[in-house]
C-alpha cells in the first residue's frame, strides 16, 4: 500500500525549476533512502511529499489521515526560550509522562526528561528529535539530513535504531541524505536525485570487502552500505559544453570502488 | 478604592503586565524586539490621527499599530530584511506622528503624556480598557499556546503537525497591537517595547520552560510597576520611566542570580 506517490512532480522556486518529472512512491514499512549533491532538490522533494511546498506539475498523492513524524534538517532552538526535553516531547500535542519516558527510552535517551534542549549533544538532540517524532505514531518517518554533525559510529548507531523501530512498528522511513555513497544498509531502495531521479537500486552491502573495513572501521556494525550509482544519461545539456557526466555533480565521490559507471 | 489615583495606577500597570508578561517572552523568543518598537512608535501616529478625527484613542491607535505591524510582516515577507524595513518604518511612523501632532494645537502641549505615558492620570474606564485589552491578548495567546510554541520553535515542525505558522504569528501581530494601544496611556510610546522586553529577559535567567518564563515575567513586570510607582512617589519622578528603571534594575538583579544547570 503506497503511503505517499507522485507522479511526474515538478516543483519551480521563483519560476527556477527544482525538481522535475519526479516519479516516487514509498510504501508501508519500506525505507527509502534519497540521495543527491548539495542543490539537487531533496529538500524540495520532502518539503512537496509533506505538503508544505505546491507542485508546479503533477502531483503529489498522499493516503487519507497518514500521520507524519518529521524530523527537520536543522533544528536550532533560541538560547533565549527556555525548554526541558520532557516539554519538547509535548509539541505540538501533549503527550503522557509515560509516553514521553517510553520514548526516549525507545530512542536510547532515556532520563533525559529534565535537561535542557540546548544543552544536548548532537547525537542526543536527534534522538529526542526522533522520539518527539515516534509520540505521533506515525505511519511514516520523514529524516531531512537527520545525521548531519554526528560521526560515523554516531550514523551507524541512528541508522540501526532506525532499523530497529521499523521492525518493531511497521513504520516507513523515508531519509534524505547528502552523502551519496555511503547509506544505510537496511534501505529497502535508494534514490538518487538531481533535479530529477538519476537512478534507483538497492544498497551495496559490503561488510566482508576489505575496503568496507578500511572505510568504516569495525565499530558501525553493518549499519552502513554503499550504493553504487549506475546512470543511463549523463547531464550535457546541465552543464555546458564539455559534455562531462555525473562526477561533477558529484564532488564527494568516494575513493572506493563504488565510482560511477556510466552507461 | 478605585477612588484614589494611586491604586488605578498600580491596578493598571498590574493589569497589563498580564499579557506583556507572555507576548513579551514570545517577542524574545522570535527576537522581534524591535518589531515591537515599530508597532509602539506607530501608535504616536494612533493618536494624533485620533484627535484630528474626534474617535477614542485606543481605536485609533489599536488601527494604526496593526496596519504598521500587518506592514512589516508583508515586507519582510517579500524579502526587504528585516531591519531596514523595521528602521524605516518604525521612525518614519514616530515622525509623521510627531507631524500630525503638531496639527493639533491641545496635542502638542500634552505630547510628552503620549511619549512617556501617565499612568497616574488613569481613569476608571481606563482601567476596564487596559484589563479588558490584557485579558483578551492573555486569552488569545492561550487559546493558541501549543501552535504558538511549536511555530517559534520551528516553522517546518508546526507544518508538518498541520499546523499554519503565517496564522501564528498573525495572532502575535494582534496581540502586540492591542498591547501597544492599551499600553500607551501606560508607559507610552517609547517605552512600550522596554516594559515588554526587559521583565522577560529577567525571567529567563531563573526558569526552564517557556510556561514558567512567561509567568515570572508578568511577577517581573508587576513588581517593575510597584516598585516604579514607590520610587515615583518618593523622588517625584515621571512615573513612565520610573517604572522602566525598576525593572532594569530587576534584570540587573537577575543577572546575579544562579542560572538553573543542566
Amino acid at each position: 500500500m503506497s503511503l505517499i506517490s507522485t507522479t511526474g512532480l515538478g516543483v519551480e522556486h521563483g519560476g527556477v525549476e527544482v525538481l522535475s518529472g519526479v516519479d516516487f512512491t514509498i510504501s508501508k514499512g519500506e525505507i527509502v533512502t534519497v540521495v543527491g549533491p548539495n542543490g539537487s532538490g531533496k529538500s524540495t522533494l520532502i518539503r512537496a511529499l509533506i505538503g508544505l511546498e505546491p507542485a508546479a506539475t503533477g502531483q503529489v498523492h498522499r493516503a487519507p489521515g497518514l500521520s507524519i513524524g518529521y524530523v527537520p534538517q536543522r533544528l536550532h532552538i533560541d538560547a533565549t526560550l527556555p525548554m526541558t526535553v520532557r516539554r519538547f516531547l509535548s509539541l505540538p500535542r501533549r503527550v503522557s509522562d509515560d509516553a514521553a519516558t517510553a520514548a526516549l527510552l525507545r530512542c536510547g535517551v532515556e532520563g533525559l526528561e529534565a535537561r535542557q534542549m540546548s544543552r544536548l549533544s548532537g547525537g542526543q538532540f536527534q534522538r529526542v528529535l526522533l522520539a518527539r517524532a515516534l509520540l505521533a505514531k506515525p505511519d511514516i518517518l520523514i529524516l531531512d539530513e537527520a545525521t548531519q554533525g554526528l560521526d560515523q559510529p554516531g550514523v551507524a548507531a541512528f541508522y540501526r535504531l532506525l532499523e530497529d523501530v521499523r521492525q518493531e512498528t511497521g513504520v516507513a522511513v523515508l531519509m534524505v541524505s547528502h552523502d551519496l555513497h555511503v547509506v544505510m544498509s537496511a534501505s529497502d531502495r535508494v534514490i538518487c536525485l538531481n533535479g530529477h531521479v538519476c537512478c534507483q537500486g538497492t544498497p551495496h552491502v559490503v561488510s566482508a570487502a576489505p575496503e568496507y573495513r578500511a572505510l568504516f572501521g569495525l565499530g558501525t556494525g553493518g549499519a552502513l552500505a554503499l550504493y553504487q550509482h549506475v546512470h543511463d544519461h549523463d547531464h550535457d545539456h546541465d552543464h555546458g559544453p564539455e559534455g562531462h557526466g555525473h562526477d561533477h555533480a558529484h564532488p564527494q565521490d568516494a575513493p572506493t570502488s563504488a565510482g560511477h559507471p556510466h552507461a | 478604592m478605585l477612588d484614589d489615583f494611586l491604586t488605578r495606577a498600580g491596578l493598571a500597570g498590574v493589569g497589563l503586565t498580564l499579557a506583556t508578561g507572555p507576548l513579551g517572552s514570545f517577542v524574545v523568543w522570535r527576537r522581534m524586539a524591535y518589531f515591537g518598537d515599530a508597532t509602539a512608535h506607530a501608535a504616536i501616529l494612533g493618536v494624533a490621527l485620533s484627535f484630528g478625527f474626534g474617535i477614542s484613542v485606543y481605536v485609533g491607535t489599536l488601527a494604526v499599530a496593526l496596519a504598521m505591524a500587518i506592514t512589516v510582516a508583508t515586507l519582510a515577507g517579500r524579502g526587504h530584511a528585516m531591519d531596514t524595513t523595521l528602521g524605516v518604518l518604525a521612525h518614519s511612523a514616530l515622525a509623521f506622528g510627531l507631524v500630525a501632532a503638531s496639527f493639533q494645537s491641545g496635542l502638542r502641549v500634552d505630547l510628552s503624556a503620549w511619549l512617556f505615558g501617565d499612568i497616574l492620570s488613569v481613569s476608571r474606564g481606563d482601567l476596564a480598557m487596559v484589563w479588558g485589552g490584557a485579558l483578551m491578548v492573555v486569552a488569545l495567546l492561550v487559546w493558541r499556546w501549543q501552535g504558538l510554541l511549536t511555530a517559534t520553535v520551528n516553522d517546518e515542525l508546526a507544518q508538518a503537525a498541520g499546523l499554519n505558522p503565517r496564522h501564528e504569528r498573525l495572532a502575535l501581530t494582534i496581540a502586540l497591537a492591542l498591547v501597544v494601544a492599551v499600553a500607551i496611556k501606560i508607559v507610552g510610546a517609547l517605552l512600550i517595547a522596554a516594559l515588554l522586553i526587559i521583565p522577560a529577559a529577567s525571567a529567563r535567567q531563573f526558569t526552564r520552560t517557556p510556561e514558567t518564563m512567561a509567568i515570572g515575567a508578568t511577577l517581573v513586570g508587576a513588581a517593575s510597576v510597584l516598585l516604579g510607582l514607590a520610587a515615583s512617589l518618593r523622588l517625584d519622578t515621571p512615573a513612565g520611566p520610573s517604572i522602566v528603571a525598576a525593572s532594569t534594575c530587576l534584570f540587573a538583579a537577575s543577572l546575579l542570580a544562579p542560572r538553573p544547570k543542566a
